[in-house]
């Protein structure tokens, strides 16, 4: 039973980094950076939310639709004006540009809303009880599951069957060829870093719905874990975002649970070096050869 | 030799600079001149100082991100306290101490290198960032997991994994003392550290990092940084050269971190964390990527900076992105290239440039 | 380091253009043998069955349509990329499981087809970085300053200046790679490749970009060198007049198959080559 509590909540964290990794995964394929701000935008999206019902008193829906549209616009004005200008740097200088875009977003969200973490309540509250009441499954567990799935259904039909969506494939397989064959690269790259920015907010909701509390920092480890995840499943590729981020909930879960709560993060770095070595591509990432 | 003098040069004025500003400082020292908060700094300026110039290795000379520096520092720190106070009884001479100490972190740290070099650099670019913070990560928690004691037997040691163990699971004996406490960190160290030392490792840094550059080895590192595939093409053994720049780099971070871990009474595995790991690469990218005086100059002024600016300290980390960002976004904007290449006669197109 | 030697005992005098060129000599151990090598990317062959001896100072080449395999030939043969099949000697040593780095080290240099210079490093640098095997000291004597540091510094010094002399470019020695006018970019990679002490040189596209005069300036170049260091050199070419005035052997690609093997008169009048390059010829 225990175990199943364990399995369960690990799948939970693992949707919430399938959705963050999703963000990651879909930046990655077309823009070949690393948005090290993404994690930070899910945390301005707890803020937002919070400030949204707490604040203003919105129900929690309208909060959610505030928060993607804050993060939207974040994430293209970051785009424009941070990532856009190098985009034929070096990717050692966009790297550091998106450390320092992450810092700013941190370090702000310090000065405007402080260092003490922040009571944030979850959007739906209570929780099935089953096999008698010694299996618990709260609501917020659930929804972000289904979120998750939801989500990824929805991003796998729009790359697939919807124009943007295959334009989005096509700069990401070759941003010269897409554009002579009259596709706007920008806009296509500002509606990936929009999406993805969007589905930032989501999973900041339901983050901070599962762990009750909220500080500037709170994006930083669940981003780079995120970030694990996709790399886990194969960058490039939405499956394996899903895929990645479930099996990276369910290691950390079950490390916590079973090995060491002081070594579950070094666990989960641990399985991301040990499948880079083995296999560099990710679980169902192809391996692109470079050209001589 | 054109070529030479120019580097040569430059290289002079780097080491008289850092002399000078070592018997200046201490002048003013030993005059009572300085404030006590900017005394108190003098040992971590040089730490960070040391931290930068290593770093510039990996990241300016050999061409790879590293964030997980911190890591390494944090390895010669709690390897130099351990080695600092176990020593204690039988050499009672602190710098002599102090500079097996410094030694230790060093070839500690450059164990942690190699292990996490072999694996790592195989890795190319935003992969390689990535598993290097995997790995700084790793370090903060597994040291976390540290119980380290010392009595007349020797020393004991626990790794505490499920967080189970205590300090009294060490076994002392009577008159022996806690070195670590686990997530408590290094508690009661003995503060052996010095300016002088600093300096000394400062230099012992420069003439390490400044030779290695100049020399056949450093040629190869920065033809991997250059063209990877036309390094191998004329023979140049990848895997050796990328690990001698990352072993030589966190060797240098594990000595800074010695001198730093002796230099604070009470230190936690926390300190060097991420956050750490990104304030050295932020004194790397201002002072320039591959140039050595830049990062010894960017690490004092920026750590100088903020207890002058004690005001502003809530702005500090702001500014510091924002600067980060900027200088980012001029040092590849080409307009500004061309311009910053008018200005500057040395950047003119055909000389050969700095390192 | 081994002294530069030309025919005439002098250090590098240039020859007279219609100097004489050598029968190809398969009595000498072939300098490069590859049988049967192959590569596959994917569900892609892109070079099949390939065969090739190259004499001890031939200068060969590999001609063919574009993406015939020719580079992946090349790639091949430093092991850039492993072969899926057959095998590749050089000097008699199987390379199976070499890397390009080792295959360097048996004797094998080249240039690239896209120019790889180490751009951020000076003239001089690249060429001593061409010679870092021959130069014998280790990282301690580097950082220590010994005295092998200082001797063996200064003979590459003079190596490089002597081997940058071949293109009259030793007043560039202290000039960065990457601002080098093109030419001289592609001039600099063939010393910088010279620089390794190779048996056998393969230049890609060597002329690329090159207009007549200095394309017959690169001709009497190749085969100055050839005649100095006593080395084979394979080219990669599309200019049919470097290829047929210098080569005494041609190979001919077409779709990752050797279409056709002989001296420039045989290919030049091979029916299977013209076709591979013009096309069938139409009914009447």
């Amino acid at each position: 039973m225990e175990f199943l509590s364990y399995l369960i909540s690990g799948v939970s964290l693992g949707s919430v980094y399938a959705i963050i990794a999703l963000g990651y995964t879909m930046v990655y394929g077309i823009a070949k950076m690393l948005n090290f701000a993404h994690g930070d935008v899910i945390m301005v999206g707890g803020y937002v939310s919070l400030m949204a019902m707490t604040g203003l008193g919105l129900p929690w829906w309208l909060a959610v639709v505030l928060a993607m549209l804050a993060c939207t616009v974040l994430g293209v004005v970051i785009e424009g004006l941070a990532y856009k200008p190098l985009r034929a740097a070096p990717s050692l200088a966009v790297l550091i540009t998106a450390i320092g875009v992450s810092y700013f977003l941190q370090n702000s969200a310090l000065l405007i809303w402080g260092a003490n973490p922040k009571a944030y309540t979850p959007i739906i509250s209570g929780a099935v009880k089953l096999f008698d009441g010694k299996l618990s499954i709260s609501y917020v567990s659930i929804l972000t599951v289904v979120m998750c799935l939801v989500i990824m259904v929805a991003l796998t039909l729009f790359t697939g069957k919807t124009r943007m969506g295959k334009a989005m494939r096509a700069c990401s397989e070759d941003k010269a060829a897409a554009q002579l064959m009259g596709i706007n690269v920008n806009r296509t790259i500002s509606m990936t870093f929009a999406i993805g920015s969007a589905l930032a907010a989501i999973a900041g909701v339901l983050l901070c719905s599962s762990y009750t509390s909220l500080m500037p920092t709170t994006g930083s480890m669940p981003g780079i874990k995120a970030f694990t995840a996709a790399v886990f499943g194969g960058i490039g590729s939405i499956p394996g975002a899903l895929l990645g981020g479930i099996l990276l909930g369910i290691i950390e879960s079950m490390a916590k649970a079973y090995i060491s709560t002081q070594l579950a993060n070094s666990i989960v770095f641990a399985v991301l070096i040990i499948m880079l070595l083995v296999r560099p591509a990710g679980l169902l990432g192809k391996y692109v050869p470079e050209k001589v | 030799m054109k070529k030479l003098k120019k580097t040569t040069a430059i290289d002079f004025v780097t080491y008289a600079g850092v002399i000078l500003a070592f018997v200046v400082i201490t002048v003013l020292k030993d005059q009572g001149m300085l404030t006590r908060s900017l005394k108190g700094q003098l040992v971590p300026i040089c730490c960070y100082i040391v931290m930068a110039i290593s770093l510039n290795l990996t990241v300016g000379v050999l061409g790879e991100l590293s964030l997980g520096h911190a890591g390494f520092m944090s390895v010669g720190a709690f390897s130099g306290v351990v080695a600092a106070m176990g020593l204690q009884s039988a050499i009672p001479s602190e710098p002599l101490r102090l500079a097996i100490a410094l030694v230790v972190g060093a070839l500690f740290a450059a164990m942690a290198g190699a292990i996490v070099g072999v694996p790592v650099l195989r890795l190319r670019g935003d992969y390689l960032a990535i598993v290097t913070l995997a790995f700084g990560e790793i370090i903060k928690e597994l040291i976390n997991c540290l119980i380290v004691g010392v009595d007349s037997q020797g020393l004991h040691l626990i790794f505490n994994a499920t967080g189970t163990k205590g300090v009294n699971d060490l076994g002392l004996l009577e008159g022996g003392k806690v070195l670590i406490k686990g997530a408590q960190g290094a508690t009661g160290t003995q503060t052996i550290a010095s300016f002088t030392a600093g300096f000394i490792l400062i230099m012992v840094s420069l003439v390490v990092v400044l030779n290695l550059v100049r020399s056949r080895s450093g040629r190869a590192i920065m033809a991997l940084r250059d063209n990877r595939i036309a390094a191998e093409s004329v023979g140049i053994n990848v895997t050796k050269y990328k690990l001698m720049a990352f072993v030589t780099s966190a060797a240098l971070a594990g000595a800074a971190g010695a001198l730093y871990g002796l230099n604070f009474s009470n230190l936690v595995a926390t300190k060097f964390d991420f956050n750490t790991s990104i304030l050295v690469l932020v004194f790397v990218v201002l002072g320039g990527l591959g140039n050595i005086w830049g990062s010894i100059l960017a690490a004092t002024v920026l750590t100088i900076l903020p207890e002058a600016l004690r005001g502003f300290d809530d702005y500090r980390m702001l500014i510091y992105a924002v600067v980060l960002i900027l200088v980012m976004l001029a040092t590849n904007n080409p307009q500004l290239k061309a311009l910053l290449a008018k200005l500057i006669p040395h950047s003119r197109k055909g000389e050969e440039v700095n390192a | 380091m081994p002294k530069l030697h030309s025919q005439n005992d002098s250090p590098l005098v240039p020859l007279p253009t219609d100097s004489y060129i050598p029968a190809r000599d398969l009595h000498k151990s072939p300098v490069l043998e590859a049988r049967h090598l192959g590569i596959d990317f994917g569900g892609l062959t892109a070079v099949d069955d390939f065969n090739l001896t190259i004499g001890r100072t031939e200068i060969a080449g590999l001609i063919g349509p574009n993406g015939a395999g020719k580079t992946t030939v090349f790639n091949l043969l430093t092991k850039v990329y492993q072969p899926t099949r057959g095998t590749i000697m050089i000097d008699g040593i199987d390379t199976h499981g070499m890397t390009t780095a080792q295959v360097n080290k048996l004797g094998v240099a080249r240039t690239f087809q896209n120019i790889r210079l180490f751009d951020n490093l000076s003239v001089e640098d690249n060429v001593k970085l061409g010679m870092h095997n021959q130069i014998k000291y280790g990282m301690v004597s580097g950082i220590l300053r010994l005295p092998a540091y200082w001797k063996q510094e200064r003979i590459a010094h003079e190596r490089a200046l002597e081997l940058l002399s071949i293109f009259d470019m030793q007043d560039l020695a202290g000039a960065k790679a990457g601002s080098l006018p093109y030419g001289a970019q592609r001039r600099l990679e063939i010393v910088r490749a010279l620089g390794t002490n190779p048996s056998l040189l393969l230049l890609d596209e060597p002329a690329a970009g090159m207009n007549p005069s200095e394309t017959a300036e690169l001709m009497e170049n190749i085969i100055k060198i050839r005649d100095t260091f006593q080395i084979a050199i394979m080219l990669i070419e599309h200019d049919m007049n470097l290829v047929m005035g210098i080569c005494e052997g041609i190979c001919v690609l077409n779709f990752g198959k050797v279409i056709a093997k002989g001296t420039p008169e045989d290919i030049q009048s091979n029916p299977v080559v013209i076709e591979a390059y013009l096309g069938k010829k139409k009914e009447a």
